[in-house]
Formats: C-alpha cells, structure tokens, sequence
C-alpha cells in the first residue's frame, strides 16, 4: 500500500509555499510538489515585490479581504521566517485634473476596505517628499501602510520553514492529471509518478486553470498571461531621496508603471501589462522597455538609460474567475474555494497581483476551508514557527564580518564582486534544507550576478563550487534545470600517445 | 603579516606588477600587491593567443609569457604579494580593508595607494538587449576564462555581437577548438578592434563579419536556440525587412569594457564621464593625494605595453609620494580633447616634468579617418608642441604620442594644451 498523504500541493511559489507552512501547524502528512528544479520559479520570482496596502482591489472582492487581512500579517510573518520587510509607504502620483479624481476614488475605496491613514497630499508636499519627483506633479495619494518585501526569499523561507516543520518536498515533479474515485480526487499522477492524497491543493499559479480543469472543476475558467517587464537601475549609479514606491496614476491597463526601491538597494521601473499567446513567453521586448521607460521617466526625469544593468519579466496569472459575491460585477477575482463537483480539492486559481502580498492570508483561507469541509485539524505541540536567516555579508558591519569569516573561512572569499557575496553564503544555500542546485536558485537567494557585471565575473566561479558540492561534472551544472547547462564539453583534449611519444624522445 | 606599507597595488594585471617592481625601484621598501585571483597576472592569464609585448620588448609573446617576466620581477625585487584576497574598501586616509580565506579580515594602512583594478565588460542588459534569458549569454572575456583557463567548451555554434578585440580572438579560439563562429556582428559602420585582429582572427578563417548589423532578439527557452539579428541605419534604428533568425546555442557578447572603479568610488577620487576612470596627472595621480591609478582602471588600453608603462609611471610617483608625504604641487596645465579626440588621459601636465622625462598622451578618436593623418598637441595659440603621423585614425585603435623633452621650453610658455588628429 502506497503512503497516503494528508494533503497534496500543487506548486512551490509563494502561495503554495505559505500554504504548505501553515498547515504544516497541523498533524498532516503533507508533499509539496514542484515541476521546475527549484521553488519560486515562476512569477514570484519575478514581480515588483510590493506589499499592497489594499486601496486598490474592489471592495468585497477575494483580492481586497486577503491583500487587507494580509498587511497585518507580513511584519510577524517576516520576523519569524527571517526575511526582509520594510514598511516604506508608498505613492500615486497624478498631473492632471482627471487624475486627481482618480486618486479620490482610491482613496475611498482604500477608505471602505479599511486601509488606514491613507491621505492625498498636494504636489508641493509631494516634491518635499521625493524632490527628484516630476515638476507636474498636482497631487499624490499617501498610503504609509505600503511596504515592499522580498517574494522570492520570503518563497524559499516559507518553504524551508514547512520542511523543517515535516512537509516533503519535490521538485522536478510535475502534476499531470488527478487520480479519482468517482468525484473524489484519491491522489495525483505525476511525471515522477503516482501519490495517493486525501486533499490536493491547486497552487499552479499560471497552470491553475489547467489543474483544475483535469479534475472537470470551472471549465470555463481561463488563465491569459499578462506579461510585465521590468529594468533595474544601479543602486551605485541612481537612489530615490527616499526608499518608497511611486506609482503613476492606474489607468485600464494596469496598477501603472512603478518606480519603487527595492530591499535589496536598487531601484526598479516597471511593470507594463499586455498579453501573451504563451505561458512561457517571459521574453523582453523592444517596445516593451520603450514603454515602462516612457512611464518611469514621467514620474522620475532624471533616471538615464546608462544606468540599467538588468531587465526581466515575469507573467501574471490573469484569470475570468467572478466574485463570490455577484452584485459586485467583478470578474478577474481571485478563486478561493473548495468546489462543490469534486471532493478533495482546494482549488485555488487567478492569484495575479496582488497575489505575493494575499497570499498568507490565502494560506489561512485555505485552513479555514478545511476546517469548514469537516476536517478535524489538531495542532502539533513542537512545531517552530521560526526560520532563522543565514549571515548576509555585505549587509554586516566590519566586525560581525570578520566574526563570521573568523569562524568559518569560506566567507572570506567573494565570488560575486558586484553584491559581495561569498562563498560561505553559497555554499549555505546548497547546503539548506532545500538546496539550491542552480545557478538562478543561488542567484535569486544571494543575490549573486545581479550587480553591474551581471555574472560575468561569478558565472566560471560557481559553475565550479556547484559541480563540486553537487558531486557532478562542470558539464552537468545548469542555469534552471532542463537543459540550461552553461558548458557542452571540454576543450579539445592532448593526445595521450603524443605525449608518451615525447617522453620516449 | 605586515599592517603597514609603503605602497600597496590593488590588482596584479601587468599595470599592477609594474608599479610594484617600479615603486621598489624608486625607493619604496613595504610594497605589497593585493589580488582577488588566486594567481597574479590579472586579465593576462586568459589572453593565451599571442600579440603582446610588440611595443617593449619587441617580441610577439602570449599573455602569460608577457605577464611571467613581470611576475618573475616582483618576486626578484621582494615584492609581498597577497592573492586570493580582495579588496573591499579604501578610505581617503589610505586604510584598506580586504578579505582573505586564511587570513581573515584585514585592515592595512599604507603612505601610497596604487589602483590597477583592470574593467569589466559591458552586458546584455546595458545594451538593452531584448528576448528571452536562457543559458548560453556570455561576455566574450568569461567564455574567454571558460575555455582558456577551466578547459570548457561553452558552447558549439557561436554568434557573436561585436567586433572588439576578445570577441574577434574568441572567434579564432573556438573556432580552432572545433566549434562554429557562424557570425560577428557589429552595430557600428567600422570596426571596434584592432584591423590586426580583424586580419588574424576573422579573415584568416573564413568567419564573417557583419558591420551595421546587430541582435535584435534573443530566442530560447533553457538554453539559447536562435538569435534574430536586423541591420540598422546610421542613428541604429532597425532597417525593415533585414530580419534574420540565426540558429546558434550561445551568444557571445564583445560590446565594450569599463574601467572597475567601485572601490575608487569609495576613496572619493572623482571620475571622468568620458574614460570611466579617474581624472590622473602625468604621474597618475588621481585627485586624492596619494592614491594613484593605472592601466584599464584609467581607460581601456588596446595594448598592454602601454599599460606596463603608465603602470611604471604610477609606481614612481607612488614611491616618491610615500618617501616625501606629499608631491610638489607643481603647475599643471589641462590637456583638452579638440578636433575628432574623444579623450585624452592624462587630463593635466605638470610643466615641469618635461625637465625630467617624456609624458605619454593616449587618446581615442570621435571618427574614423582612412587615410593618412596628422595628431597634433597645440598650445593656446596653435603653436605645435608635439605631432606625429599616422596612416589613419580609427575609433578602435588608441592613439599614442609623447611630449618629448625638447618641447620643454614651448610648454612653459603654454596654459593650456589640445589634441586634435586630422587629416594630412
Ligand atoms: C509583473 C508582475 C508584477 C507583480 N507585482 C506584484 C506586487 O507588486 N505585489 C503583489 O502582491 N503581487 C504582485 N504580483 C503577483 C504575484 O507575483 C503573484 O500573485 C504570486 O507570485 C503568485 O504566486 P503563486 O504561488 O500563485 O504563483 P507562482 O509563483 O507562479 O507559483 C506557481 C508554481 O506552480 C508550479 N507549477 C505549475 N504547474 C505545475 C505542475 N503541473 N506541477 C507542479 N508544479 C507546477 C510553477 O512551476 C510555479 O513554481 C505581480 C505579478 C507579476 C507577474
Ligand atoms: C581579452 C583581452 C585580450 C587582449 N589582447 C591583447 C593583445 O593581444 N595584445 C595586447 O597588447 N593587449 C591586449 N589586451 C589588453 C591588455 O592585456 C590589457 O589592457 C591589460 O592586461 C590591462 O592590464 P591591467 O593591469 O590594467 O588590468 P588587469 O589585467 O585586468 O588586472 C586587474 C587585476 O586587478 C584585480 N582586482 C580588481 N579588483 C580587485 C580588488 N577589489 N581586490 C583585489 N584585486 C582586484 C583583478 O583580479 C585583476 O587581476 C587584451 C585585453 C583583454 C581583456
């Protein structure tokens, strides 16, 4: 008989991450499974890391009760996991009269969902604030209880806080269809094969849609990627006066483009909004830049072009899903439920922006949902809420770093000279209780090769300590699983019998 | 281990070692050279083809032939050297901090500071460079590691953006390895290298090259599959209906190099927009008395004699500013970039040095010149206080001249001194 676990979750990105942490309370056997070679892959690796004050969603919507109930939640959060948090408040600005009426809408819908303190300020406390802010500046809606966060370490921490806790964990282990018994899901089949489950959550992010429709859930619901592209600056080249957020005035398309700091020092402009044909379509594009530079620098004139030293994009998961509650007419919402055509499915889907910032509140929705299906959830005496974090060493003082190498020398070794990071901090993520066993998963937790030199100085370095630690040949280590080897062979090699034939001469 | 130097060199490229060996030479006794690499040599190591050493010794060596006599030297003259160390931050007071395995963490003070960081190169993202991120992006310089000093392959079918000199060798060096360089593209209507590498390296095997010509897309999923390359008009907007998906699995890119001056930064020396690197005198001084730099830090050199010499030049006034505390203000004139010069290092002249010695000027041209030109040094009025000829001026290749001593006498009388290059 097959081990039979509690519960099954579909996909390691932030939700299912925080899914997994907080059940992991719980006496359940839970398995997490991933398709990619390491968590977070996917678009909570890739987004504006903004922890939403909660002005924005309509009110009674899925997105407004969790992105609130979640900025409560993200200072203890991010206390007991170890995590970044920085609570910088954040902007949106407008120029015109028609603008500014958009602001006083948000405003009172941040009002009616409870967001606090949350005022407009005039354009001239507005330059105070940020005077490097465009000149036409009118007006700005003030949202202190805005924050940024970091979604990818907060990803891995949750995660690694759900093993430490007994969750398993496999990555490289892709969902392919749902085992049933009638309407009852009894397990899934994977690409690494079968596991028999009593629930199984659906936290597929753009492939939610997918997952739901193998168990005959919401035919009707369809995920379109959104995609949003993004340009970092240097953080030694350009700084905001002050750390925040600044938005331009939301238009149809999108919250509007961004320019925000970031946690770790650089500043970020982005995202746009449009629509891809595929779910792997992360390209950057010509157009795509023009356009989130355009708006970047209406809200910020002097940021330059030189500057930038890297660009990316993630995908949005855009669903059709329509509020719970029908009067409010609303139909890209956030699906939260246990559906009634199939028992043992939690069925989560459509979690686009703000999905990093709801999802721990999504995660007690998902207890609560259990708990109202039957489930008799009893807590466990030991379990530890608590992550701690690993040494950063450029964020140390000169003592504490020369403590750490004191203690453990492979500190004293920096193999990213643009970030600072060591080979300590490396080896500590191969070594985590879930390893980074690529070079992107090393570089989204140290945050190596994201500096000017973007990896040309590190790549050779940590193909070479990855191989090594991994127990495999240079050849084998990979940028993100699949077949993103960075090497095809050796260099032509010396013949052996040549050299013997020099030795007998 | 000692805390206390005389001179300490950050970096041990040959501009590095040579300000070592000439600091000793000229009375300096603690000398210490910090490097991050766990050999000396700096970019040297990697550059096996040969072409070095042209200009001093007259000899065709390899690179880390070239860099072996220098090496050999600091150990003759009793040069520390500390190496797999690096270096995290130096203050204006000349405190440096630098991190090793064994040695822990460091703090040394020193009279004299010379910086010989070398540059990076330019990425993708700073030629905003659109597409998909997939494995198989290198800068020309890591593949250049990759292949020459760890013994990998990164890759079996090759495009390569620009026409720079490590991309142009590159090409060569794979190629001879058994993989296919399908194309080198250039954006520019000229070349960005040197015409011998162009000669050497491209024409000699038959790779070809693509001017006005450059990645527009980037295509793959794990690993790079394909690049779409368009040609561009004089202002590089795309030209329609020149769009070509060219099948390769790496892309290499050789699109320009930036003198390395984080830490530089950190000790208050200032930089010139133009070089990247910091505003020097004719002793490679920089602003903050005392802290002196030399070779690619200052500006990208396409030939490594030169670097050995200002790397001597720096290393002398290294030596003489910890012996005296200070340097003699002197009077210094601005050396300005005038007709077609893009820049001209150093940027000022001590008068007074032409009594001594010669003072080399390295510029860069605005635009190419194909046919024979006249680079001209003039003083407020025009007056020539030093000239030389040339068979072209191209934006790829430094420009080189001396100040020679004989001019002594015209520049006291000068206030300033131009460039210029122009045709004969
Ligand atoms: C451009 C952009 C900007 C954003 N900005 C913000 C912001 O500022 N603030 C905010 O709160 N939110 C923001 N968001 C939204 C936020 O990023 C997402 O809502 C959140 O990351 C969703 O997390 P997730 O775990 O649902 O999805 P994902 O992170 O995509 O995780 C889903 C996981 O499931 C895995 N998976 C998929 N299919 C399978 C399968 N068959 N088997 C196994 N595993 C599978 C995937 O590989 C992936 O790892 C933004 C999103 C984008 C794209
Ligand atoms: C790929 C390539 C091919 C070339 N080919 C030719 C040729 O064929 N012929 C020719 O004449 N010239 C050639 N050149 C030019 C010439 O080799 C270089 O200009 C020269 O090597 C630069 O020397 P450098 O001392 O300024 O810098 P580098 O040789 O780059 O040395 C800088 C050193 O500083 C170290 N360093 C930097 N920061 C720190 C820190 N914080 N702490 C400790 N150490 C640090 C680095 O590790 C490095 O070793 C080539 C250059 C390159 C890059």
């Amino acid at each position: 008989m097959p081990k039979k676990y509690d519960v099954i979750i579909i996909g390691a990105g932030i939700v299912g991450s925080l899914v997994a942490r907080f059940l992991s309370k719980y006496q359940l056997d839970i398995l997490l499974i991933e398709k990619e070679a390491n968590i977070g892959m996917g678009a909570s690796s890739a987004n504006s890391a903004i922890l939403h004050a909660g002005y924005d969603p309509i009110p009674g919507s899925n997105k407004a009760l969790t992105n609130v109930m979640a900025v409560e939640m993200w200072p203890v959060l991010s206390q007991e996991l170890g995590i970044g948090y920085s609570r910088c408040g954040d902007y949106v600005v407008a120029v015109t009269a028609e603008e500014v009426q958009v602001l006083e809408e948000l405003l009172a819908r941040g009002q009616r969902n409870g967001v606090a303190e949350i005022e407009i300020i005039s354009g001239t406390e507005m330059r105070r604030r940020e005077p490097l802010i465009c000149p036409d500046i009118v007006a700005a809606l003030w949202v202190p209880s805005g924050a940024i966060g970091d979604p990818f370490a907060a990803t891995v921490a949750a995660a690694e806080n759900a093993v430490m806790n007994g969750v398993e964990l496999m990555c490289g282990t892709a969902f392919e269809d749902f085992l049933m018994e009638g309407n009852q899901i009894i397990g899934v089949r994977t690409n690494q094969g079968d596991f028999h489950c009593r629930w199984a959550s659906n936290a597929a992010g753009l492939y939610a849609d997918e997952v739901m429709h193998k168990a005959g859930v919401r035919p009707e619901f369809i995920i379109r990627p959104r995609r949003g592209e993004y340009v970092i600056l240097d953080q030694a080249e350009f700084q905001l006066t002050q750390t925040t957020v600044i938005f331009l005035t939301p238009t149809d398309k999108g919250k509007g483009i961004t320019v925000s700091g970031t946690l770790h020092g650089n500043v970020i402009v982005g995202p746009n909004a449009n629509f891809v044909d595929s779910k792997e379509n992360k390209d950057t594009t010509t157009e795509g830049l023009q356009e989130i530079w355009e708006g970047g620098n209406t809200l910020i004139p002097t940021i330059s072009r030189k500057h930038i030293i890297a660009q990316f994009a993630g995908l949005r998961a855009t669903g059709n899903a329509p509020s719970p509650d029908p009067a409010l007419n609303y139909n890209q919402d956030f699906i939260i439920e246990i559906p009634n055509n199939v028992s043992g499915l939690v069925n989560l889907g459509g979690i686009e922006s703000p999905g990093f910032t709801a999802a721990p509140a999504i995660a007690l929705k998902v207890i609560e949902l259990l708990q109202n299906a039957g489930e008799n959830l009893q807590e466990k005496p030991d379990w530890n809420p608590v992550r701690a974090p690993r040494p950063v060493f450029r964020n140390l003082s000169r003592e504490e770093q020369a403590a750490l190498i004191a203690k453990n020398p492979a500190y004293g070794r920096i193999i990213c000279r643009c970030e600072m990071v060591t080979e300590g901090e490396i080896l500590a993520e191969i070594h985590a209780p879930i390893p980074a066993t690529t070079y992107d998963a090393l570089k989204r937790r140290t945050w190596l090769g994201t500096g000017r030199c973007q990896g040309g100085f590190d790549i050779p370095r940590v193909v070479a300590i990855l191989a090594e630690a991994l127990a495999k040949t240079p050849e084998e280590v990979t940028k993100k699983g699949g077949q993103s080897e960075f090497l095809y062979r050796s260099t032509k090699a010396v013949d052996q019998d040549y050299l013997n034939m020099e030795a007998l001469i | 281990m000692k805390r206390d130097y005389d001179v300490v060199v950050i970096g041990s490229g040959p501009g590095g070692l040579a300000a070592a060996i000439a600091a000793k030479e000229n009375g300096a006794e603690h000398v210490l050279v910090i490097e991050r690499d766990v050999e000396l040599g700096g970019i040297l190591l990697q550059c096996i083809h040969n072409g070095f050493g042209l200009e001093l010794f007259n000899e065709d060596l390899p690179g880390p032939a070239y860099a072996q006599h220098f090496i050999d030297d600091v150990r003759g003259h009793g040069v520390e050297t500390l190496m797999d160390t690096m270096v995290l931050d130096i203050t204006p007071e000349r405190t440096i901090y630098a991190i090793n395995k064994g040695l822990g963490y460091l703090e040394l003070r020193t009279r004299a500071i010379v910086l010989a960081m070398g540059c990076r190169e330019r990425t993708r993202a700073q030629i905003l460079l659109p597409g998909s991120r997939p494995a198989g992006v290198y800068t020309a310089g890591t593949a250049q590691r990759f292949v020459n000093v760890e013994g990998f392959m990164p890759g079996e079918k090759f495009v390569i953006l620009g026409s720079g000199d490590i991309g142009m060798i590159m090409a060569r060096r794979l190629t001879i390895e058994g993989a296919k360089v399908e194309r080198v593209l250039e954006i520019m209507p000229y070349l960005t290298g040197l015409t011998r590498n162009y000669v050497q390296c491209l024409l000699d095997y038959g790779i070809i090259l693509e001017k006005q010509r450059t990645v527009n897309r980037i295509i793959g999923k794990d690993r790079v599959e394909a690049i779409e390359a368009v040609s561009v008009d004089e202002a590089w907007q795309p030209i329609p209906g020149t769009r070509e998906v060219i099948p390769c699995d790496t892309l290499l890119l050789s699109v320009g190099l930036i003198p390395e001056n984080e830490l530089s930064k950190q000790a208050g020396v200032l930089l010139d927009p133009v070089t990247n690197g910091p505003f020097v005198d004719d002793r490679f001084m920089t602003n903050v008395p005392g802290i002196f730099a030399a070779g690619n830090v200052v500006h990208v050199y396409d030939l490594v004699d030169w670097v050995t010499e200002a790397g001597y030049v720096a290393g002398k006034g290294a030596a003489a500013f910890a012996r005296d505390k200070h340097v003699e203000p002197g009077e210094h004139i601005p050396l300005t970039a005038g007709e077609n010069i893009r820049y001209v290092v150093p940027h000022k002249l001590d008068k007074a040095r032409l009594a001594e010695e010669q003072v080399r000027l390295q510029m860069r041209a605005i635009a190419p010149i194909e046919e024979r030109v006249l680079v001209t040094v003039e003083d407020q009025n025009g007056e020539v206080v030093a000239k030389k000829a040339g068979a072209y001026a191209r934006p790829g290749e430094i420009l080189t001249l001396a100040i020679r001593p004989q001019a002594y006498e015209l520049v006291q009388k000068a206030t300033g001194l131009t460039v210029n290059v122009r045709r004969r």
